[in-house]
């Protein structure tokens, strides 16, 4: 598939902001005041920030509102209500929180929200069948995993961080050794796919068009796969090693934000395999993956 | 509303015979020019007559060789468009609620004007049967020519998609698949037609009929043959001292 900078950018982004609104949502002694607002800002900013650039890669933004009507079948739909509902949520909950009054069961309504917006924005990948890489329980867990992660670490849990930099680390480790079967385990080859395996072995001779085409751009995406293995280290090592070591270091307030940077931009690397490295069928018929 | 209908009143859809399909393109030029000039926005062209062409299609032909376990291998041309699928995945995943089944003849179209240009439909078909056009911004896709079938300004010979009516081969044919009494499915009953991607569930509407077996290795060799052998299989003198020395390495 092809990765998209404004989807990478979206799903890293509002990740971080709506996994912190689940950390502050749960927090039993939650900030209060100037504090409060310096972290909700930052929330905010992360996950308006992931949404707006989500909306650069459709080509009619001015009709996006449509967006919000389908919600009974659509994950995106799903998804768009999920940002709205639970930015409100914990927007009325950090309302009152900049004025000392806590008031548990809304974080914990609006954690829950920013929880199943993750979720939804996973599902929307999860879902399709036509990316057997991506047509997996595991898509959700790791959204959700990462998303935890990089609130833990916005938020400043050294205990929690640790612990969830280490699962989403084996996770994600989990997700690259089983997703690179998928694909066959799928069922789904040119045979099928041109229903022609009943009288031999089916090869793809030459393309409908000598040029290149919209499924070829969006669904063959092949650059850059050959540095895929390279890559699957840099992320590991910048999402996951780099940020637990500087963790367990004195001056948590320094080594934490850099421990935050190196997580943020190895789940961007992550993110870009995420894409890259998922094949769609339809390349089949063009005897490519 | 993407919600699929539960049942439809036809089941519009094609069938494509893939044994007398000879790959003249006739019918990816006849969508094109019919599309280029009906049902919602154009289907555009990008840099036509540049040095990198490349456009919006709704029906393309791929090529295939068919390699049997003993005969010669068999070369196929392999037309393919939306299959109008009765449980289309590019339908549900619609956040707009643009892309719809249609209850009374179970044609998937797009309603362009809701139509936000997410792209999530294409992904979601297996066919490769959806586009967005880059100019219109729009998801494009085979309306299976519905401002033609129904189009009583048309003579009623021309009410079919442009792609049937143009085909020079009789290779597509047209017709309610929901009827076992309809041609087409006869026809798809007679010939074995078959489901494209069966194991993703969508209950492909347009059947492919495959091609007839051919031509064999045994029994065909022409009386000529045996005078064409190979005479040594053994190479003697220099090539054969040096075949023998490099088999010792």
């Amino acid at each position: 598939m092809h990765p998209a900078r404004s989807i990478i950018l979206f799903t890293t982004l509002s990740g971080l902001g709506f996994g912190l609104l689940v950390w502050l949502g749960i927090d039993p002694t939650p900030p209060t005041g100037w504090v409060a607002f310096v972290f909700f800002a930052i929330a905010y900013a992360l996950a308006l920030g992931g949404l707006a650039a989500s909306s650069f890669h459709l080509h009619h933004r001015e009709r996006a509102l449509k967006a919000f009507s389908q919600w009974r079948t659509s994950w995106l739909s799903r998804e768009a209500w999920g940002a709205a509902a639970s930015l409100s949520v914990t927007g009325l909950y950090a309302l009152l929180l900049l004025f000392g009054i806590a008031v548990p069961p809304l974080g914990w309504l609006g954690a829950a929200l920013a929880l199943a917006t993750v979720g939804a924005t996973a599902m929307i990948y999860a879902q399709l069948k036509t990316v057997p890489r991506w047509h997996h329980w595991s898509t959700p867990a790791l959204f959700l995993a990462l998303a935890l992660t990089g609130g833990a670490l916005l938020s400043g849990r050294v205990i929690a961080a640790s612990a969830m930099l280490a699962l989403s680390g084996a996770l994600q480790l989990w997700v690259w050794w089983d997703g690179d079967k998928r694909f066959a385990r799928s069922g789904t080859t040119l045979a099928t796919a041109t229903g022609l395996g009943g009288s031999g072995t089916p090869r793809a001779l030459f393309p409908p068009h000598t040029g290149s085409n919209y499924l070829l751009d969006e669904m063959v995406y092949v650059v850059g796969r050959r540095h895929a293995r390279k890559l699957r280290v840099i992320a590991l090592l910048l999402m996951s090693l780099l940020p637990l070591g500087l963790l367990q270091l004195p001056h948590p307030h320094l080594f934490g934000l850099l421990a935050l940077v190196s997580h943020a931009t190895g789940v961007l690397v992550s993110r870009w395999l995420f894409f890259a490295e998922a094949e769609h069928v339809v390349g089949l018929y063009y005897g490519r993956r | 509303m993407t919600a699929l209908p539960p049942q439809t009143g036809k089941t519009l859809g094609l069938v494509i015979d893939l044994d007398t399909c000879v790959g003249c393109h006739a019918c990816v030029v006849a969508c094109k020019g019919w599309n280029d000039q009906a049902y919602g926005a154009p289907l555009s062209d990008s840099d036509a007559y540049g040095a990198d062409p490349s456009g919006t299609f709704l029906n393309r032909v791929h090529s295939y060789e068919v390699v049997p376990e003993n005969g010669p291998a068999q070369h196929v041309h392999f037309p393919k468009s939306c299959l109008h699928c009765e449980d289309p995945p590019c339908v549900p995943v619609c956040p707009t609620g643009a892309s719809y089944k249609r209850a009374e003849d179970g044609i998937v179209l797009v309603n362009e004007d809701a139509c936000i240009g997410c792209g999530l439909c294409a992904w979601a078909c297996p066919y490769g049967a959806r586009e967005m056009d880059p100019s219109a911004g729009v998801m494009k896709k085979c309306t299976l020519c519905v401002d033609r079938i129904y189009n009583e300004t048309l003579p009623e010979e021309d009410r079919e998609p442009a792609c049937v009516r143009t085909c020079p081969a009789s290779a597509r044919h047209f017709g309610d698949l929901g009827d076992p009494e309809s041609a087409v499915s006869q026809l798809v009953a007679a010939r074995g037609g078959i489901d494209l991607m069966p194991e993703q569930g969508t209950r492909p509407v347009n059947k492919y009929l495959p091609p007839r077996p051919r031509d064999s290795w045994s029994g065909e060799t022409d009386v000529l043959a045996p005078f064409l052998d190979p005479v040594a299989e053994d190479p003697s003198g220099f090539l054969g001292w040096l075949d023998r020395t490099l088999g010792k390495l």
